[in-house]
């Protein structure tokens, strides 16, 4: 009897241990992530931030299928070099819509938040086939096999409902005109340019691999290039309204 | 921002620590009170005794 | 066998097979299904494995499994050995694939020529590979292989349930499975340690938690009074991972026919529990899980106490609560609020303490016996690997200090602290415990070759010196380089410049790479000769073991 009633005091003595383990694990996370969730520097929108066009979405989901986060960041630090060389430190806004974040932590190449508009489509589409030709020196590798592959656009409807279920404010009608988008997005000539262009203002409709006859995964990662860091106008941008 | 940075920031400051001294200190107690001492000393043994 | 048969599959028996038949045609339906190739190949293999497992839970039934297991064998304890056998030659076979892996992609950063721009040998698939194949294949089966070692051994008890420890080994290895050549296929959630899909991780989950019952199960069970200090750390560790991986994998798939998911959080959200994430799964998987290891194996080899059990009181509750708080060091200067940051790295200071608290605990476990370092190389390789921990621990911080950081982060400086851990201090007292636990297993006196061992331990080490070294040099280079301005107020090197001044670092790495590589090969030769024609104990602890059934 006796017996009985020490074992049943060790039994709880290890789930003691187990509920202190995870009260002392706890506290730490939420302290430090639930702020983040209402602190104004961390949710306020900026103007001309907008969710990514399905063709951009498709084109960023190469980028992450591809870990080209491992060796590109997106996130300039407020570093007077950093600022030189890639432009206007990140603010938290620009990166609101990234399901997930790419920030990366290694910087092997170059960063990329403020990549969109700096190389034309040419010369995007030459380094990614083979990056020695445009840059010698480049250890990068190739990705000529996003030539050949058509945009899986099947499901785009669904990614973007997806990102609207995660807080990305997709429209109804843009989740339901998604695969119409893509196609348009790379193709200039098209009819759906303008019912596009009135969905997502300011984007960019190019024929971005310059193979006109269908949209490739390298047509949808140029479309993300080239309008990464774009969105916002650092011309009218206020700094002091977004001190961190 | 800032208000709520400063208010959180001289909380860390004075209930955080005190929180933290205190514990640290349940630990210490717990792990130096002399009555564990013959335990701990057993414990330690687990490993090495064989069967 | 006078034992008489159960009539009925016990109720274990019973719920796992349904399980595995139920996951089986769940598989075989979204294949069908699915016109996405990876989550065909994925949910095959998920198909082929499960109903794999619930035939074996039958056969073994029908054969002789209704016979219930003694939980003691002549008045000592009947130790469940086999999954942990298993768990340790996986350990040797995922090291060494994934040491090979990590030389590849190496050599790919000097001679870009080798990722043969085909999508499955690219570097950023392969990297993935690599981290995921070190940190959670070979650490993760030591892990799982030394905790159901020392949880029973420790607790004098048989650890709990017939199909449930095999489960979680089994288990835990189909889910790295799924992992790696789902990245190898594009399957990723490219965020960095935590790439694995949804469903990968839906199952991590189902085995972790069958990992934590099978854990606790064990402490319920047990005879002795104490529970050794090394399951606090193990407990840890298993509790932490869950909750860590649950939160940082809270993903919307986009359909239960696809294979690609979005994280719920987003941005600076997303950032920051990413790496409250992974700085502690460096914490709690790296760190706590194996000074759990070094808690056990040195005092056991050395055959000696550990130097201070109060101190390892301390340091256990001290490590836990200063560890989950330094997560924001990561994000110094981004975006993140710089109070997060600052607070991430105050407390990655402090922790200095605890870190070094265990060191020295470890260490001086050995005072009064130093004569063994001379004499026994696998005691050698744990203790050096404890002064690597010591080591990377006094560097860690000192990178978290924003000054510093602004520094060393993006720089090969990162990458040459992780090794000098991953290396040094993982690694090691993972060969340690390994060069330890296959002989006890299999009821061997000593390693095949302790001069086999001595060998691994100089080379590997020689490689350990190459790597670190080379990635101090290029990492403080490159940053450097990348804020130097010339006499013109300009900046004086474009990127690409500093690139090609990597090259000869990347070459250098690659060769430290090679030796650790060349050390883990010797390591597994060693390690299949003890099993092999190793000397066998005495007879009298062998005969225990004959009694026991076959698992």
């Amino acid at each position: 009897m006796s017996l009985w009633k020490k074992h049943e005091i060790f039994e709880k003595k290890s789930f003691v241990l187990l509920v202190g383990i995870v009260i002392v694990i706890a506290i730490g996370g939420l302290v430090e992530i639930v702020p983040l969730f209402y602190l104004k520097s961390t949710i306020e929108k900026v103007e001309g931030m907008r969710p990514y066009t399905p063709l951009e979405l498709a084109g960023r989901n190469v980028y992450v299928r591809e870990g080209c986060y491992l060796c590109h960041s997106q996130m300039i630090r407020p570093m007077r070099d950093e600022i030189e060389r890639y432009g206007h430190f990140s603010l938290a806004a620009e990166s609101m819509y990234d399901h997930p974040f790419q920030w990366g932590s290694k910087r092997t190449g170059p960063d990329l938040a403020r990549v969109g508009g700096k190389y034309s489509d040419e010369w995007h589409l030459d380094h990614l086939i083979d990056p020695r030709s445009v840059v010698p020196e480049s250890i990068m590798p190739g990705y000529p096999f996003l030539s050949e592959a058509k945009v899986e656009d099947r499901e785009i409807s669904a990614h973007l409902e997806a990102n609207a279920v995660a807080g990305v404010p997709y429209s109804q009608e843009q989740i339901d005109n998604a695969r119409l988008d893509l196609r348009a997005q790379a193709d200039p000539e098209g009819n759906d340019v303008d019912a596009f262009l009135e969905r997502y203002p300011n984007a960019i409709v190019r024929d971005f691999d310059g193979n006109p006859g269908e949209v490739t995964e390298m047509d949808a990662l140029i479309a993300y290039l080239q309008m990464m860091g774009t969105l916002v106008d650092f011309s009218i941008y206020d700094d002091k309204a977004n001190l961190r | 921002m800032n208000e709520s940075y400063t208010a959180m920031a001289s909380f860390a400051q004075t209930w955080g620590l005190v929180y933290f001294v205190i514990l640290f200190l349940c630990v210490l107690a717990y792990a130096l009170w002399p009555k564990n001492r013959k335990r701990f000393d057993e414990a330690a043994h687990i490993p090495l005794r064989e069967d | 066998m006078a034992q008489a048969k159960a009539k009925y599959l016990t109720l274990e028996e019973g719920f796992f097979a349904a399980f595995l038949l139920v996951l089986a045609f769940a598989c075989v339906i979204i294949a069908g299904k699915t016109y996405d190739q990876v989550m065909a190949f994925h949910t095959s293999i998920g198909a082929l494995f499960a109903a794999s497992g619930a035939f074996i839970i039958f056969k073994n039934y029908f054969d002789d499994g209704g016979v219930d297991i003694p939980q003691e064998v002549g008045g000592k304890p009947n130790y469940n050995l086999g999954p942990i056998k298993f768990g340790a030659w996986a350990a040797v076979f995922w090291g060494v694939a994934g040491f090979t892996v990590g030389l590849i992609i190496a050599l790919q950063l000097a001679y870009p020529v080798l990722n043969f721009d085909l999508p499955w040998t690219n570097f950023g698939r392969l990297r993935p590979l690599h981290t995921s194949a070190v940190i959670f294949a070979f650490g993760g089966n030591v892990l799982l292989a030394s905790s159901f070692y020392v949880v029973q051994r420790t607790c004098r008890a048989r650890m709990p349930g017939r199909i449930a420890p095999w489960f979680v080994i089994l288990g835990y290895n189909a889910f790295i499975v799924i992992a790696g050549t789902g990245y190898l296929l594009g399957a990723t959630q490219s965020k960095e340690y935590a790439e694995p899909e949804w469903y990968a991780d839906l199952w991590l989950t189902i085995v972790w938690v069958v990992y934590l019952l099978v854990f606790m199960g064990t402490l319920w069970k047990r005879k002795e009074p104490h529970i050794y200090v090394a399951n606090w750390f193990y407990l840890a560790f298993i509790v932490t991972i869950a909750m860590l991986h649950i939160v940082n994998n809270l993903t919307i798939p986009v359909s239960v026919f696809g294979t690609k998911s979005y994280i719920l959080w987003s941005g600076v959200q997303d950032a920051m529990v990413q790496w409250w994430y992974g700085h502690n799964a460096v914490g709690f998987f790296l760190t706590a899980g194996f000074l759990a290891i070094m808690y056990y194996f040195i005092p056991k080899r050395a055959d000696r106490p550990v130097y201070s059990y109060r101190l390892s009181i301390v340091h256990f509750w001290a490590l836990i609560f200063l560890y989950i708080w330094a997560g924001p060091h990561h994000l110094h200067y981004t975006a993140l609020p710089q109070w997060a940051s600052t607070l991430g790295a105050t407390f990655s200071i402090m922790l200095w303490m605890p870190s070094w608290g265990g060191m020295i605990n470890g260490l001086m476990t050995l005072s009064g016996a130093w004569d063994k370092l001379r004499t026994d190389p696998v005691l050698r390789m744990m203790v050096v690997s404890v002064a690597f921990y010591g080591m990377s621990t006094f560097e860690g911080p000192l990178m978290s200090l924003r000054s510093v950081n602004s520094l060393s982060h993006y720089t090969d400086w990162t990458i040459g602290h992780v090794h000098s851990g991953a290396l040094g201090w993982v690694g090691y007292i993972s060969f340690g415990a390994l060069y330890c636990l296959i002989p006890w297993l299999w009821k061997k006196r000593q390693v095949y070759s302790l001069k086999l061992v001595n060998w691994h331990f100089w080379i590997s080490t020689i490689g350990i010196v190459l790597y670190i070294c080379a990635m101090w040099v290029s990492g403080i280079m490159q940053g450097l380089m990348w804020r130097a301005y010339d006499r013109l107020g300009f900046l004086e090197y474009s990127f690409i410049e500093t690139v090609e001044a990597m090259h000869p670092f990347y070459v250098i790495r690659a060769m430290g790479g090679a030796l650790f590589v060349i050390g883990s090969l010797i390591m597994a030769y060693n390690l299949y000769m003890t099993v092999r024609y190793g000397e066998a104990e005495e007879a009298e602890t062998a005969s225990g073991e004959a009694l026991a059934p076959a698992e």
